[in-house]
């Protein structure tokens, strides 16, 4: 640390952060080459079948290995990312503007609406998420698009929950009833006061919601009722290992890695936003 | 200094008899690689049967002195000392699993807050029996026996009862006192008291003042920390000042409450508020300039009828009347749950009654829906105890006072200059505007919501506790600037405190509630010198009597 007090605050307080944070920006980094250009760093072309490689281990020639069509694991991964974090990022806000509408109804609508709406996301907060969007998923069938809302869906009633704590937090308040006291008007107090206050936290929420939102997915895809094949969404690329389970268990456990480092990326950026927004007021 | 002769000798050998020496004590903590130093140079003995009283306003590092005697002070912080002499034994190399044998056995530590110390899932007597535990004291039986004991002692009735139940059970002062009791456990014979009175209720404050001097009695030595003179002035033999973690001024209690020599010490005796005080400035700096017209206003500016609120069946508010003139101020008076901050927020409209009517500026106010009274509101403004929690926390000051003068159809440039002239009048300077409330001082943030207050022109200021959570030398700025303004504006003001100096010396009519009820009315002179009702009486008789005319020689 002796060295680092040589420094400049800025520069300082810049290599003071964690290293985690660090490899998780650099991960989020490769995801959005993925996203935007995959080719850039696919080392095969992910629908080229090969039946002559198929099951191989991980090699230098293939680093995740082939799966049973001898297609190569690493690309196929690395061409599921945009599936993979359109589903993510998309139900996160499906699922984050379902929690805002319907927390802020809870928590602001007059007594008789308030309390329906409120029952509302508590019947649907019993069901388990994943319940939820299976029904959705059976009534609109399986895609991509499917995904996103049945998995925002599906996440919506705990946020909505948590937004609806908030809000009564903000409006129980001092600085509300100070605001009412000089007479502003209750939208003014909403507008100003409640809603600005009661959403802040869903910022660090948000990046926390994206990695969740890639499990989800996945666990319908694993199901079947995610993105069809051969399309290579991570989950169905889980779904498609399943068969080989016993003899070829990297075409699990790689894709399970995958998204696991997702969402620990997402959950190591989701909290360092939380800190620093929480160090900001003290 | 001067020090009570010893009383006896230990064992004939030629020691001093006091039980804790403190010379040149210094505490600083490392926060962020840098050093701060927050008490610097703090010496004095302890003796048998003597209470030494540190003095002093927050940041002045008496809690830190009082943390750091029983090895309290946390893992950064450096403790330092030419002598510190618990019981003969040099304090100084004490390991952490000293200081816990130390701590219980040889020192009582009664912390401010009964209601945080005691854990809220265990009955008391648990509690208690835990300090006779750790330090393997009896078998569970002579633990009991000794819990109830020790509840009798410390004034608590129906030990065997109380003992069973948990905190939530038990009111603020029986709280205090359970908390008392578990410190004096093990009979240590060095008591420290730190800020053991602040949280009470008057009538509460007294019982365990008594509790305290009785211990005293019989033998134990006190440390007192505390901010208020008058509570000092019960117990103390001695009494250190501390301001910025120096001692400013050290001596007898008679010498420093009857010939105070420092400054400081002077300002804070002058700070304390009472009825002799009425009139007359408690701060000894100069109150800010003043540019305010005076509202028109004739007859009564607010007239509350018969109020009536329940919660839940329980009667909070009791046909409450009062009638509050222009320029006028009323004290309402009454400790907690008499219902004096619910009889605030029924004036100001913002919680709906059960009962009775609410007039403002000799119009309709509480019969109007929430919609109509806006065109009212910037007639009847308030400021509360805690004003860090009625600011928006992502607000600036600037921002904080533009948008309490929205109501105002004024120009930018001239709601600028309001907002310069608002800070002036509450002696705050520019640079403030642009800092978050959370940045500023206690006494920085109450001239900012007084400032708020002000900005709509009211006629009525309704200050629920408005002075209560300050240290008094800024609580007498405060109340030096709330006189000064009402003078200068014509501004009446509803005042609500438990305070019962405050409210005498800034009432013109004073109110004494008691569980939703008006006991007694009339100018401060009726309620302090010939009180009727006898709750009045009572809770006259507790206020500790601070009268530094009495310590001169």
């Amino acid at each position: 640390m002796t060295t680092l007090t040589a420094l400049p605050p800025r520069t300082a307080r810049i290599l003071r952060l964690p290293l985690g944070l660090y490899l998780a920006l650099a991960f989020v980094l490769l995801l959005v080459i993925a996203v935007l250009a995959p080719q850039l760093l696919a080392t095969h072309d992910p629908f080229a079948l090969a039946y002559a490689e198929a099951l191989q281990p991980p090699s230098w020639a293939h680093v995740f290995g082939t799966d049973e069509s001898g297609r190569d694991l690493y690309s196929r991964v690395i061409f599921g990312a945009r599936d993979s974090l359109t589903i993510g990022l998309g139900a996160a806000s499906v699922s984050l503007s379902l929690a805002v509408v319907f927390g802020a109804l809870a928590g602001l609508a007059p007594k008789p609406i308030a309390v329906v709406v409120d029952r509302f996301i508590e019947v649907l907060f019993a069901f388990p998420s994943l319940l939820i969007a299976l029904l959705l998923v059976a009534i609109l069938g399986p895609s991509a698009l499917t995904a996103v809302f049945a998995v925002g869906l599906g996440t919506a009633p705990g946020y909505a929950r948590m937004v609806r704590g908030q809000v009564l937090a903000a409006r129980n308040s001092g600085y509300v009833e100070a605001a009412t006291a000089l007479g502003h008007s209750r939208w003014r107090i909403i507008g100003a006061h409640i809603l600005p206050n009661a959403l802040r936290p869903l910022v660090a929420i948000f990046a926390l919601s994206v990695g969740q939102s890639i499990v989800w997915a996945s666990s319908l895809s694993f199901l079947g009722f995610g993105v069809a094949p051969p399309a290579s969404e991570w989950g169905a690329l889980l779904d498609a290992g399943r068969a080989y389970i016993t003899q070829a268990g990297w075409l699990i456990v790689i894709p399970g890695l995958v998204i696991v480092a997702v969402a620990l990326a997402a959950t190591t950026i989701g909290r360092h936003l939380q800190n620093t927004l929480e160090k900001g007021e003290k | 200094m001067t020090i009570a002769e010893p009383l006896a000798d230990v064992d004939g050998l030629d020691w001093p008899a006091a039980r804790l020496t403190v010379e040149n004590l210094r505490v600083a903590f490392t926060v962020d690689g840098a050093r701060r130093e927050v008490v610097r140079g703090v010496s004095f003995e302890l003796t048998p049967g003597e209470c030494v009283a540190i003095v002093g306003e927050s940041g002045s590092g008496k809690s830190v002195t009082a943390r750091s005697l029983v090895g309290l002070t946390g893992r950064n912080a450096i403790v330092e000392a030419d002598v510190l002499e618990l019981h003969h034994e040099d304090a100084r190399s004490f390991t952490p699993r000293q200081w816990r044998t130390v701590r219980g056995r040889d020192v009582g530590f009664i912390l401010q807050d009964a209601l945080v110390s005691l854990d809220p899932l265990r009955p008391v007597r648990a509690e208690i029996e835990e300090a006779l535990r750790l330090h393997r004291w009896g078998n569970r039986a002579a633990r009991y026996a000794r819990v109830i004991d020790l509840l009798t002692r410390v004034g608590v009735p129906f030990p065997e009862v109380r003992a069973r139940q948990r905190p939530d059970q038990l009111s603020g002062g029986l709280r205090q006192r359970a908390l008392i009791a578990s410190a004096i456990a093990l009979d240590p014979d060095i008591v420290i008291a730190d800020e053991p009175t602040t949280a009470l209720d008057v009538t509460v404050q007294a019982q365990v003042l008594s509790e305290l001097e009785a211990m005293k009695r019989r033998g134990a030595s006190i440390i007192l920390i505390s901010h208020d003179l008058s509570v000092v002035a019960q117990l103390a033999d001695q009494i250190l000042v501390m301001r910025g973690g120096e001692v400013l001024e050290q001596g007898t209690a008679a010498e420093v409450l009857g010939s105070p020599k420092h400054e400081y010490t002077k300002a804070l005796i002058a700070a304390v508020p009472s009825e002799h005080t009425r009139g007359s400035a408690l701060s000894l700096g100069e109150s800010p300039l003043i540019v305010e017209h005076a509202p028109v206003a004739a007859g009564p500016v607010l007239e509350a009828r018969d109020l009536v609120k329940t919660f839940s069946g329980n009667r909070a508010v009791d046909g409450v009347s009062f009638t509050l003139g222009a320029g006028e101020t009323i004290g309402i008076v009454g400790e907690s749950g008499s219902g004096k901050s619910t009889t605030a927020k029924l004036a100001l409209g913002l919680e709906t009654l059960d009962g009775g009517t609410v007039r403002l500026l000799d119009q309709d106010w509480s019969v109007l829906p929430e919609r109509r009274r806006r065109r009212l509101r910037p007639s009847i403004s308030v400021v509360y105890q805690d004003p860090l929690s009625s600011f928006d926390p992502r607000w600036n000051v600037e921002r904080i006072l533009l948008d309490a003068l929205r109501g105002q159809r004024l120009s930018t440039t001239a709601r600028n200059e309001r907002v310069r002239e608002l800070l002036t009048q509450v002696g705050l300077p520019v640079e403030v505007l642009q800092r978050f409330p959370l940045k500023l001082s206690g006494g920085q943030r109450q001239r900012v919501a007084i400032a708020r207050a002000l900005a709509p022109r009211p006629s009525v200021i309704v200050l629920d506790e408005a002075v209560s959570a300050l240290d008094v030398t800024i609580q007498a700025q405060i109340l030096d600037l709330l006189v000064a303004l009402q003078k200068a504006s014509g501004v009446s003001y509803l005042f609500i405190s438990h305070d019962l100096g405050v409210i005498s010396h800034l009432s013109d009519r004073v109110l004494v509630m008691k569980d939703g009820v008006v006991v007694e009315e009339g100018t401060p002179d009726d309620i302090f010198q010939r009180p009727q009702h006898p709750y009045t009486r009572e809770l006259i008789a507790s206020i500790p009597v601070f009268d530094p005319a009495s310590f001169v020689s």
